[in-house]
């Protein structure tokens, strides 16, 4: 979807400001809406790119009002809801106000390092081959599709160089939707910083993104 | 996030005393709820809170970094494939299943971005800061990486090629930094010490021995 999540070359926002000895966490809060997030993954069943969307899924003026961890509690809500897990008027009260809906698995503390340790691996093997190999000449497509996608605006319909490839990897925009991982080949695209913003631009810049073969033509 | 609660009756500890934000009412009251439903266990909460306050950070980042300025062979590898690499140190799974490491070279100078979300190589960086995920982050970094590093006081030389990488897959990258001059026959404990978050981002660049003092 064309969010407001989708910010490469965005202006407006002023400087990057670093923040000095910075916490993991700022308050108590973030601290729980980071772990309730982590958490609730097993009970809840979706996968990563189902939670970007939920994430990234609300009205630019909301993304962009909204911290980053009231922007992850919002997703996670929304996840929850759409399942059935809570709904508006429990959260409304603070409370659980009927039975819950059997869920396969609780994460336990004695599951936390083992689960993270594991992660998400996304790499998954094919028979297929790649159709690009390293110094072909590809142009991302222009594609503007309601759902979740990891083509990010700004290098749509921009011809960049394959500068590796990375094997098969899980689709996001086919995993986003429960459509199933269709893996697909991936591959990190190379641009010239003046393909995607100009002549003017300061010519030692190049910008990679990683890019799915679904989201390539040969240029 | 669209109205508030103030008028919940049900709260005991919304005296005027209560220093609780709104925030911290909300995502107690879903705790609460999901506890109640036996979703979750808080426990579990505190260990994933305490893994990445005290375990996983940029110490692991600088490991990998000073083992490449040390060792040829682990650097090779680590080029050719991070995730092995890394792994042989004991780094990676969640937001770490691929690794990519980026050498920053006299005439490269890498940089990492997510301009979509907030990709961030957790394995092996912990958890990114506020600025990493922030809107001028995100939106800048691919257009003027040379403006944004200003806003962290670098100042690269002109004809230096400045490689930005958007995180959009699952693929987390690492920047190796330069070894700075005048640290021959440091240990890899020493030389870690002068190997930043920053550096390890694009957006730093290590310490020099003079700051260690």
């Amino acid at each position: 979807m064309n969010g407001a999540h989708d910010m490469g070359g965005m202006h407006g926002f002023g400087p990057v400001e670093p923040e000095p000895n910075e916490p993991v966490f700022h308050g108590e809060w973030e601290k729980r809406a980071f772990a309730l997030t982590l958490a609730m993954g097993m009970p809840g069943g979706w996968n990563i790119d189902m939670s970007r969307f939920a994430r990234e899924n609300r009205p630019p003026g909301d993304y962009l009002s909204m911290t980053y961890y009231q922007i992850w509690l919002a997703g996670l809500i929304d996840l929850m809801k759409e399942r059935g897990l809570v709904s508006d008027d429990e959260i409304a009260a603070g409370h659980s106000l009927r039975p819950a809906k059997p869920v396969k698995r609780v994460l336990s503390p004695a599951d936390v390092a083992q689960t993270l340790h594991r992660g998400g691996p996304t790499a998954r093997e094919t028979n297929s081959k790649a159709a690009f190999a390293a110094g072909d000449k590809v142009r991302a497509k222009v594609i503007n599709p309601l759902t979740h996608t990891r083509l990010p605006r700004y290098v749509r319909g921009r011809v960049g160089v394959i500068e590796s490839v990375r094997g098969c990897h899980v689709f996001p925009d086919s995993n986003s939707q429960g459509l199933g991982e269709d893996p697909r080949w991936l591959y990190t695209v190379k641009f010239d910083g003046r393909e995607l913003w100009g002549a003017d631009t300061d010519p030692t810049l190049s910008v990679s993104i990683d890019a799915w073969e679904p989201y390539l033509v040969r240029a | 996030m669209t109205h508030d609660h103030h008028d919940d009756h049900h709260h005991s500890h919304h005296d005027h005393g209560s220093d609780l934000t709104e925030m911290q009412l909300r995502t107690r009251a879903l705790e609460t709820i999901l506890l109640e439903k036996g979703y979750i266990d808080p426990a579990a909460l505190d260990e994933l809170v305490d893994i990445y306050e005290k375990k996983i950070g940029p110490r692991n980042g600088a490991q990998v970094v000073a083992k490449a300025w040390v060792d040829p062979k682990f650097r090779k590898l680590l080029f050719e494939d991070g995730t092995a690499a890394i792994g042989s140190l004991g780094f990676g799974g969640r937001s770490g299943n691929h690794l990519v490491a980026l050498e920053n070279t006299p005439t490269v100078h890498n940089m990492v971005v997510c301009t979509l979300c907030s990709c961030y190589p957790w394995a092996v960086l912990g958890l990114p800061p506020l600025w990493y995920k922030s809107a001028p982050y995100r939106a800048r970094t691919v257009a003027d990486p040379r403006g944004v590093l200003r806003d962290f006081g670098v100042e690269l030389p002109k004809d230096t090629e400045i490689q930005v990488w958007d995180s959009t897959a699952e693929l987390r990258y690492l920047v190796v930094p330069m070894r700075p001059a005048g640290t021959e026959g440091w240990s890899e404990e020493k030389l870690a010490e002068l190997v930043t978050r920053d550096s390890m981002i694009g957006t730093g660049l290590p310490k020099q021995p003079k700051d260690l003092q």
